[in-house]
């Protein structure tokens, strides 16, 4: 209508020109409307639609650290990277292939694994209970926020120390301090969870006579369920951190003490295979809980990224 | 909030005055917004409280929902009632069925939600969960909700302000079902003329946090949406909700 040529605008009232100031005005050349059109998604049909979409990712989250494996055993292939500073991925890989030959590294992972899985399960347990008794009754808050909030604050390593002192250099420190490094993202993000569940939900329950029993159990710990798995996420990584900080220290087996080693010994190759068995370690974890999240967060609706 | 009275007891207060507020005064800081209203509502009848956003017809309803007290003065309200909020407040993470029996307990429950689900043409929806629901949808499971526990007063807070007009017409034809059924007094609460044309027995209009007039509608359903006795009541009521200024 108001892209006709002069004569058609022309022809309208001057009041209505006056009301539209963007309007060309007459003789003004008619402006291009810009469109959009959408029509159904283009599904990839045949074998090269389907190719390349596999080649821009075909291994997930995997391509880039894999990326960047390759590009790194180039560059030592290239002499780019000296053998002092850093093993190429092959030689990394044959250290790890020797070290179990001689069953010396299938036992150091098996107790790492121990200790960290003993002192997540403990931190889990601790944590959930804590935060839950914090996010529902004000008394709980009150007992458990401030110790926390310490415990948050003070470096894991700095702690070790502590941990020696009480409980010996044995087991217990180990797991004591990975427990510490699991349980308090587990609390902090559990309880924020809970204290956070939409109060509009908690009215319209109450008001349609849920008891308190039922709000907790069908509307504060399923909404808490997200920034539970948040911790989770984070308490995996940090229990193996603690992991880390417990074995470098004083340990007589684990990984850790396999990277002590082989620092003394001055075989980068083995320093970097425990770097990269902790990595693993951690990318797995993330891994586990992401099932977690799509299995249990099925009616989330979330954004999934363009 | 634990038990609800036996089935027989709401149709007991089914009889003489369900709703009874005197001398109520709610405020917020310096702001009165309620200044001493009194308001009765008789069994059974459908109540349609008119007036601005800002009036205070929503502290009035909260205050019978009993979610937030008076300053001063009595609210009296059968225990049995249930609130119908603007948004559906469903829990993302329960089922459409499993919203419904969010105040429900017993064995019979799950049974008794979808009977409720089937009055408001939800069958098919009832195992969904809420966000494939559409809006319209998500708003009669929340009718649903409020219905399960056979209520003696179901308060409705601006319920349909957020659908199309064909959507909310057809709302206005299942409430006018579901009353017929339930037999509940109905306080709705509304800035839409039309909508409480539509649906009232009484229409009263809220203005300086007092019920500042009423209008008993004797339409039949016909006369409700076109004719002249309606357009004058239209008028009417608009001109006392400040909307028009002439006669």
């Amino acid at each position: 209508m108001s892209t006709s040529p002069a004569g058609g605008v022309t022809a309208l009232p001057a009041a209505y020109r006056t009301q539209r100031p963007g309007a060309p005005g007459p003789g003004a050349a008619p402006a291009a409307t810009a469109l959009e059109v959408f029509a159904p998604a283009a599904r990839r049909s045949g074998w090269p639609g389907r190719l390349l979409a596999h080649v821009r990712s075909p291994l997930g989250i995997y391509t880039v650290p894999l990326l960047i494996g390759v590009l790194w055993q180039i560059a030592s292939w290239q002499g780019w990277i000296g053998p002092e500073f850093a093993a190429s991925p092959a030689q990394i890989f044959a250290a790890g292939v020797s070290l179990w030959r001689e069953g010396l590294l299938g036992p150091d992972i098996a107790i790492s694994l121990t200790r960290a899985g003993e002192g997540f399960a403990l931190g889990l347990v601790a944590g959930t209970v804590a935060a839950t008794l914090a996010g529902l009754w004000r008394g709980g808050e009150q007992a458990f926020n401030g110790v926390v909030q310490i415990l948050n604050t003070i470096p894991l390593l700095a702690l070790l120390p502590v941990m020696i002192v009480w409980f010996g250099i044995g087991e217990e420190s180990k797991v004591l301090l990975i427990s510490i490094g699991a349980g308090v993202p587990i609390y902090l993000n559990l309880f924020a969870a809970i204290r956070g569940v939409d109060q509009g939900l908690i009215e319209m329950a109450v008001a349609a006579g849920a008891s308190r029993r039922r709000l907790v159990r069908r509307l504060l710990l399923p909404g808490a369920l997200p920034g539970f798995l948040v911790g989770l996420r984070f308490a995996l990584a940090y229990s193996v951190l603690g992991l880390v900080a417990a074995e470098q220290v004083n340990a007589n087996s684990g990984i850790g003490f396999m990277i002590n080693q082989a620092q003394t010994y001055d075989r980068v190759d083995e320093i970097y295979l425990g770097l990269v068995i902790y990595a693993v370690l951690g990318l797995t974890a993330d891994q586990v809980v992401r099932i977690f999240e799509r299995v249990l967060l099925t009616w989330r609706p979330a954004y999934t990224g363009a | 909030m634990t038990s609800r009275p036996a089935a027989a007891a709401p149709h007991g207060t089914r009889e003489g005055v369900s709703v009874l507020a005197e001398d109520v005064v709610r405020r917020f800081g310096d702001r009165v917004v309620l200044d001493h209203l009194r308001l009765e509502i008789p069994a059974s009848e459908f109540v349609v409280l008119l007036g601005p956003s800002g009036c205070g017809k929503t502290t009035l309803l909260r205050l019978l929902a009993g979610l937030d007290q008076p300053d001063g003065g009595t609210v009296t309200v059968p225990r049995a009632r249930a609130i119908v909020f603007q948004g559906a407040r469903l829990l993302p993470w329960q089922r459409v069925w499993q919203n419904v029996t969010i105040g429900l307990y017993g064995h019979d429950a799950k049974p008794t939600a979808l009977s409720v689900l089937a009055e408001v043409g939800l069958s098919a929806r009832a195992g969904a969960w809420p966000k494939t629901l559409s809006g319209g949808e998500a708003q009669r499971v929340a009718l649903a909700r409020a219905l399960v526990s056979d209520p003696a007063l179901v308060l409705l807070d601006e319920p349909f302000a957020a659908l199309d007009a064909i959507t909310r017409l057809r709302m206005h034809d299942l409430v006018r079902a579901l009353r017929r059924q339930h037999n509940a007094t109905m306080l709705l609460v509304t800035h839409d003329v039309d909508e409480a044309i539509a649906l009232a027995d009484r229409i009263m209009i809220m203005r300086d946090g007092r019920i500042g007039s009423e209008h008993r509608v004797e339409l039949s359903s016909q006369d409700r949406t076109r004719g002249l006795g309606r357009e004058e009541l239209r008028a009417d009521l608009l001109v006392e909700i400040g909307v028009s200024s002439g006669g």
